[in-house]
């Protein structure tokens, strides 16, 4: 079936000339938004963070403290499944190795947890060693909820949909176990480089 | 193969003339009632969250926002998860007529 | 905005309020689809229209557009889609409520109304930026002007003419009051646009009383491009 539609090209693609691009990616200049459902309300007031499942001892924060922990700035280009990517994204937000700061833990997976029902599931060493942070503002302002604020996980080198939006929570596992769209066919790691998009890839 | 009145367990294969009536039909105006809510409606009524390029597509009741339906078309297949429905009603189109 | 009339041998005609899906080919086996409502009314002369809003930062809306010429090739899936269809038997009256574009799909009810010399009253109620944006303006004055039963109420929210008259805001809970069929006449309510109208149009239809069953919407995506 098919055939070739007279001089249509179609979005710029294979612009592997740009090696920050990987395979199969285009170009944006806006930010997109998906998303796997309507974005939630949650009043700052409300708000919390925990660590949970197997640790010692389970860790909570509110926002003010969350926001009074140490915070690093830092400018990473994102990619999305969608075929997406967008260079130089700057965040704000505290760093995963400050929230694991004193936790004990055998466990070599994460299930993150949302406002929404939204999980993901990731390696923990994945989230750890300055590669992932629980972000809180975009471009110098408070994260806009239609991008996942008031926070949203941010892993960079992984596929964005593992950078859970309006996240709420890291919950440690020993096995690793399917998160909401890697139960239905995205690939469980994610990483763009190597075109990880569904499983099997 | 032969079907005989007594026999309870086929083969899945044994439903695929069935399977091919069900999916060929339009199912924006299949009605079907939400796992979590019990709202009854047209699938065509309910929120839909994907956009053109997104190889995932979830259908949400309007009425409670509860999952009824995700389908990712993905790597050259379709996966249908449908655990949010409790059942799901299509017209008979050989009775239908017109659509 | 351009309106591609397509001769599509074979096409089993549709319903009104249906859609297609285009599927784009590039020479090296890149392909990309969109849906696009058909503004035709249904026929049976294997033809149908569409109409299409280039979106600058679209992918298949200005090659449709701008590149296509007569005579191009197109790969079309449909008819699609038996929720937001109208049929005469389906009866009335009618309330339309469109949204930019979204007047198309609405634009093959209000032309299959009219091919099936139906009685049925129908009011459309139509959003545009301002009166050149507005999609099938002259077919729309002749529909309104000619007692064909159909009232047709522009409303320009960006941009009006100096010697405009007529409705200048968004479309809200007021003017659907003033310009809806009363609950009690059980009117069948089309709703096409952006997601926020028709947001805004649906929420505010039930709040004046109106079934929920009998207000069907079609949104359009953050991205239809």
């Amino acid at each position: 079936m098919g055939f070739v539609s007279r001089a249509f090209k179609g979005r710029p693609r294979d612009e592997s000339r740009d090696a920050r691009l990987p395979p199969g990616q285009y170009l944006v200049h806006d930010f997109p938004v998906l998303s796997a459902g309507p974005t939630p309300r949650t009043s700052l007031a409300e708000w919390t963070f925990s660590i949970e499942g197997e640790v010692d001892e389970a860790k909570h924060w509110n926002w003010e403290e969350l926001r009074n922990l140490p915070s690093e700035t830092l400018t990473r280009d994102i990619h999305c499944v969608t075929k997406w990517s967008k260079l130089d994204t700057a965040w704000e937000g505290v760093s995963v190795d400050t929230l694991l700061e004193g936790v004990e833990t055998a466990a070599d997976y994460v299930m993150a947890f949302c406002d929404g029902g939204y999980t993901t599931n990731l390696p923990l060493e994945d989230l750890t060693g300055g590669k992932a942070w629980i972000a809180y503002a975009y471009d110098g302002q408070p994260l806009e909820s239609q991008h996942g604020g008031p926070a949203r996980l941010l892993v960079p080198h992984l596929y964005f949909w593992k950078s859970a939006k309006w996240v709420r929570g890291l919950r440690l596992m020993n096995e690793d176990s399917p998160g909401f769209w890697e139960t239905y066919g995205y690939h469980m790691y994610g990483d763009p480089w190597l075109e990880q998009r569904y499983s099997g890839d | 193969m032969e079907m005989h009145e007594q026999q309870l367990r086929l083969d899945g294969n044994a439903a695929a003339g069935m399977f091919e009536d069900l999916f060929v039909h339009d199912v924006t105006s299949a009605r079907g009632a939400c796992a979590a809510c019990g709202a009854v409606g047209e699938m065509g009524a309910q929120h839909l969250y994907m956009t053109p390029l997104s190889p995932g597509a979830v259908l949400r009741c309007t009425s409670c926002g509860g999952i009824l339906m995700v389908i990712v078309h993905a790597g050259g297949r379709f996966r249908l998860a449908l655990q949010g429905l409790v059942w799901l009603e299509m017209q008979d189109a050989a009775v239908a007529g017109s659509g | 905005m351009r309106s591609l009339d397509l001769a599509v041998p074979g096409w089993p005609g549709h319903r009104a309020g249906q859609h297609v899906d285009v599927r784009l080919t590039a020479d090296d086996g890149y392909q990309t689809q969109r849906s696009y409502s058909i503004a035709s009314a249904p026929s049976t002369d294997e033809r149908l229209t569409l109409t299409v809003e280039r979106l600058d930062d679209g992918e298949v809306s200005p090659y449709l557009a701008g590149e296509l010429r007569a005579g191009d090739k197109l790969e079309l899936r449909g008819p699609i889609g038996g929720y937001f269809v109208w049929e005469p038997a389906a009866g009335g009256p009618l309330l339309f409520v469109a949204g930019g574009s979204g007047i198309c799909p609405l634009m093959a009810m209000l032309r299959l109304r009219q091919a099936a010399m139906s009685t049925v009253p129908a009011r459309l109620l139509y959003s545009s930026r301002s009166l050149e944006d507005v999609i099938y303006r002259d077919e729309l004055d002749r529909l309104g002007s000619t007692g064909s039963g159909v009232e047709v109420m522009l409303t320009l929210t960006r941009e009006q003419p100096g010697t405009w008259n007529g409705l200048r805001r968004r479309i809200d809970s007021e003017m659907l009051h003033a310009v809806a069929w009363p609950p009690a006449e059980q009117p069948l309510i089309f709703v096409c646009g952006p997601t926020p109208l028709v947001e805004t149009a649906a929420n505010a239809l039930v709040n004046l009383g109106h079934e929920p069953a009998r207000i069907k919407t079609e949104r359009f995506g953050p991205t239809g491009g």
